[in-house]
Order: structure tokens, then sequence, then C-alpha cells
């Protein structure tokens, strides 16, 4: 079944074409995972899912409906949650904090039951709490539930982003380079996490990754981009041995 | 240190950390309500000093919390004291109706306000709403009808439910039920879903919509909260200064709110109080300082001889006397405590309490800023 499609997505910014006609399909229960150099349009291509972006043309599809219009906002409530590059955490709020935050998609708008903290209030607050309980649990971060963001190391800021958009209950997860900046231990514990995002929570992982350690360890399926087209898709080996993948990455 | 032992997730449901809080806050609660006895001549201050906190909570969470910097809150006060002098006085209103329609009347124009905000940030939105507040300002001062226009207009003591509260330990009560009731709500809010959307707004406004954030709901609604307490306050302070003018309610006075937020540490309600108990004191100190120059005239020519003694009256005396000194106090103190406690009178306390129930272990870099990552908000 597919999850996610994009469909002849282009972008242009100015008189640049960052993402040129480029498609994909994202079958449920697959980590899928794009590659490419530099400038290649991948983290664009995560913008205009995440719809930070307006596509020039072009679909996006999720669950068969078309999210092409929806606004941002909308993206989290739909089953689609994201990490970032360079971590976008609430960094003078605590790491329990920020799960929570991931929770407001779920989030009821009560104003004026907020305001006084009724009983309702109260009640919810606890199921967020246990849901976020149970993420901190699955990524074992029990041991910083309470620090501020501000004093975590870069691997563990790196954990708990990939936490809260675990926290919104997502159908599809966009993790943008999730190895970036972690040491080598840390990114085989990434390996092991995004596998059993997969296999035990059944949540679809599409992510953007350089590190091809982690790639080849944990993809079903790799796209490789280059100045916004697509250059190859298919699994990991023959994506890396494709001729055009090497020529964008090797020159010549 | 003391750890708070959590057993239950309603532990961390609480206003307060741990009993041992609670009661610090109880026996707060019980000195605060003594105060009368203990100095009835500065009642009338106190009092001032708790409306302050309640524009300092105001403004806390719309600066502090949700990150958006306004230098117009003077005018959502003023809106506040005409609408509810107008209601009550000339419409004949309850006290009770007047103070809640002056807060949403107050809470409209925040949302006014807010709307055309959402398109700006930084400091863009601070000038659009000093703006805002000059152009409230003329409106006072030509509105006749309801304010009286240059000439004023005389506010009448408060009388709710056919009680007075004219004199002044009466008005210190009403002026603390009001604080605590606000702050009440509005940590109550802190601990909410909103709360924490604002507070993810002000950190990184990508993510916070990435998680769902309706980033216009959630920030007109600050403007629109943080205004119809202002509203509030408003409708106090008419009491409190027995006349209104449109000369009042100056950007003066916006930047001392503005000052009482940073100066008493931003994203914090404890620095809001602080805040304003700075605020409202310093003006006290300032004029104590112009009494005390003939004394210290008075030492120096003991010390140094009279030549010198009339030199150091002259220039302290010059020096004290300069009409924009007080606004230039404000504005140095302001500048120091950016450069040097950004995290104000709270972070300054904070630390000093962490220092002591860690010692000797205490870090000094368990504050230090560290150099974030480039961030993603250049997408915007």
């Amino acid at each position: 079944m597919t999850l996610f499609a994009a469909d002849e997505l282009v972008v242009n910014f100015g008189g640049i074409r960052a993402v040129d006609g480029v498609s994909f399909q994202v079958e449920a229960g697959q980590v899928f995972t794009i590659i490419g150099p530099n400038g290649a349009g991948k983290t664009t291509i995560f913008n205009l899912i995440s719809r930070i972006y307006d596509p020039t043309s072009g679909r996006l599809l999720f669950r068969d409906e078309d999210i092409t219009r929806v606004p941002p906002h909308e993206i989290a409530r739909r089953g689609i949650a994201r990490t970032f590059q360079n971590i976008e955490l609430f960094e003078h709020a605590t790491v329990l904090q920020n799960l929570l935050l991931g929770r407001h998609a779920h989030a009821q708008r009560r104003f004026a039951q907020e305001l006084l903290f009724l009983p309702a209030v109260r009640a919810r607050e606890r199921a967020h709490r246990e849901a976020a309980e149970k993420v901190i649990d699955f990524l074992d971060l029990q041991a910083y539930r309470d620090s501020f963001v501000v004093n975590l190391p870069y691997g563990v800021r790196k954990v708990v982003e990939m936490g809260r958009a675990l926290c919104t209950e997502p159908a599809l997860l966009l993790l943008d380079e999730p190895s970036s900046g972690l040491s080598v231990e840390e990114t085989a514990d990434m390996a092991f996490w995004i596998q059993d995002i997969r296999t035990l929570l059944g949540i679809t992982v599409l992510m953007v990754e350089h590190d091809m350690s982690l790639v080849s360890a944990v993809s079903d399926r790799v796209l490789a981009l280059n100045y916004g087209r697509v250059l190859a898709s298919g699994s990991a080996r023959d994506v890396q041995e494709h001729p055009e993948v090497i020529k964008a990455y090797l020159g010549g | 240190m003391r750890f708070a032992f959590k057993t239950a997730y309603e532990h961390d449901l609480g206003l307060f950390r741990d009993p041992v809080q609670r009661a610090w806050y109880a026996a707060l609660l019980a000195g605060v309500i003594l105060v009368p006895l203990a100095v009835p001549a500065y009642l009338s201050d106190i009092s001032l000093v708790f409306i302050y906190g309640l524009c300092g909570l105001s403004l806390m969470v719309l600066a502090g919390y949700t990150g958006l910097v306004s230098l117009g809150h003077a005018a959502f006060l003023g809106i506040g004291a005409y609408a509810h002098v107008y209601f009550a006085q000339d419409l004949g209103l309850p006290w009770i109706v007047a103070v809640a329609l002056a807060s949403v009347l107050a809470a409209a124009s925040g949302v006014l306000v807010g709307l055309p905000a959402l398109r700006m940030t930084g400091v863009y939105l601070t000038i659009a709403t000093l703006a805002f507040a000059l152009i409230i300002q003329e409106v006072f001062t030509r509105w006749d009808h309801v304010t009286h226009g240059l000439k004023g207009r005389p506010v009448d003591k408060p009388v709710i439910f056919g009680v007075s509260f004219a004199s002044d330990w009466a008005f210190y009560f009403l002026c603390l039920a009001v604080l605590i009731a606000a702050l009440w709500l509005t940590a109550n809010l802190l601990r909410s879903p909103t709360g924490r959307a604002w507070v993810a707004i002000r950190d990184s406004e990508i993510a916070a919509q990435s998680m769902g954030v309706h980033l216009a709901r959630y920030k007109t609604l600050a403007f629109a909260y943080s205004a119809g307490l202002m509203g509030a306050a408003g409708a106090l302070f008419s009491h409190k200064i027995g006349f209104l003018a449109p000369d009042i309610f100056t950007v003066l006075l916006s930047i001392q709110f503005l000052l009482m937020v940073v100066v008493g540490g931003l994203g914090s309600l404890h620095g809001a109080l602080y805040g304003a108990v700075f605020v409202a004191l310093l003006p006290v100190l300032i004029s104590e300082a112009r009494d005390l120059v003939p004394a210290w005239a008075g030492h120096a020519a003991a010390v140094l001889g009279k030549s010198v003694g009339d030199a150091v009256y002259l220039s302290l005396d010059r020096f004290v006397k300069q009409p924009g000194l007080e606004p230039g106090i404000f504005g140095l103190i302001l500048v120091l405590f950016i450069l040097f406690e950004p995290l104000g009178i709270y972070g300054r306390w904070r630390k000093i309490w962490l220092y002591f129930s860690t010692f000797p272990l205490y870090k000094a870099a368990t504050f230090r800023r560290q150099k974030t990552y480039m961030r993603s908000e250049r997408l915007r």
C-alpha cells in the first residue's frame, strides 16, 4: 500500500529550480531514504512535505489524500511528523515539556477550561503524560526527563527531537539527517532505533541521510537526487553502484 | 540539594513542586496579608506594586513566554482604564461588570494589534506596537466624549456590591486579590497545551508549526490574553491614580513595562513580580536620593572644605534635577541587565540558590549559554 506519494514536484526559488519534477512513492512500513550531494534538494523536499514551502507545481499525496495545499499546522494532525537537520528543539524547556508539545496535535482547544485548569484538563494532561512516558521508555530518555535542552549534549538532543516527533503518533516520520553530528556509536544506536520505530511502532520512515553505513543498514528503498532531479532509485546497493550516482558524488 | 521525589504524574501537574514550596508560598501570602499592620503608611505604594505586577504578568505572557516584544502596552492599560471609568461612571454599570468589559475591550484591541502583527517578527513587530500606542494616545486626547480629552477625568473610589474600597487597606487587598487571581489563571494556562504552544513559538516557530501549533491562533491568543490582563490592571490603575489624562499612558510607561519583564527575568512569573517591585521602587529611590543631596554635600564640606562641598552640592543637585533622569536611569539599567544578566533578577536568584544548594559542587558553566547551531529560522 502506498502511504505517501510525491507527484512531479517542482519548486523554483527565483531563477533556481531546486526540485525539478521529482516523483516517488513510499510504501507503508518502509524505510525510504533520499540521498544526494549538498544542494540536491533533499531538505527542500522535506520542507515541501511539511508545507513550509509551497511547490511551484506537482502534488503531495498522503493516504490517498491531496495535502499539497494543507496548512503547515495541519500536517502533524494528519499523521506526518518530522525532525530537523540542525535540531529545532525548544531549548529553554525541559525534555518532558518538549515531548508534551509533541502531543499538541492531539490537544483539544478548550481555552476556558485551561484557564481554570478544570478536572477535564487535568485528565487530558495525564493522558498526554502517559503517551510521552511511553516514548521516554522507548528511547531510553529517563535520565534526561527533567533536564533543560540547552544543557544536553548534541547526540541526546537528536534523540529527544526524534522522541518529540514520535509523540505526535505519526504514520509517516520524516528524519532529516538523523546521524549528522553524531559519533560512530551514536549513529549505530540511531540505526537500531530507526529499525525499532519501523518494526515495533509500525511507523513508515522517510529520511534524508549522508552516512552510507546507516543508509545501507536500515533502508528498504533509496532515492538518489542531484540538482533537484532523480538520478536513481532502488535498493541501497543498486543505487550506490549506479554510475550516475557515483558520477554525482565523485565528479567526472 | 533537595530533589522532589515524584511517585505519580499528578506531582508534575500541581502548581507547586512539593509541599515545602507550597509552605513557602503560604508563608509569603501570610506575610503579604500582614503587611498592612506593619507599614500602614506605604499601603498605597505597595498597591501600585501589585498593579504593576499585573502589568508585568501581562507583558511576561507576551514577551517572556511567546517571544513577541511589545512597546505599546501602556495603550492597553489606557484602554482598560478609560473603558472601566466610562462603563462604571458614565453608564453606571456595577464595578465587576465594568472591569470585565474593560478587560474584554482591551483584549479585543489586542486581537486587532495581533492580527497584522502575525506577519511581523522581532523589531518590526515592536515598532508596530509602538505605532499603535501612539495612535491610541492620540485617540485618548481627541475622544472628548469618553476621555474628556486633555482636561482629564477624575475617577471615583471603587464600590463593589455596595462595599466601598476607598480606604488604602481595602484597596490594597482588592489589588492583591486581583493579582493572585491573575497569577493563578496564568499559571494554569502555562501548564496546559496553550502555554506550551506559546513557549514553542518563542523557541522555534518552525518546529512549533511542524508539531501542529497554529501560529496565527496562538499568537493572537497571546496578544488577547496579555491585553485583557492589562485591561484589568488599567481598571485598578485608574482608581490608584484617581485621575485619568492621556499623558499618563505614554511610551515611557510602555518602556517601564518592558523594563519590568527584562529586569525581572524573561520567561518566569516570578520575574514579572520582581520587575514590578523594582520598577515601582526605583522612582521612590530616586526621589529619596534627591532629598539626600544637601546631606551628602554637607558631609563633603565637613571632610574636604566648604568650596569642595559647594561644588559637590551644585553638581549633584544639577544631576538629580535633570529632567530626563528617570527614563535615563531606566534605560541604563535595561542595557546593563541585557549585557550582564540576561536572565534578570530571577535568573540571578536562581544562580545564588543553586550555588548554595549544590555547594561546593556548583559549576560556573551551569548557566552558560552554548553556541547554538545554525537554525532553520532562516528559512522564513
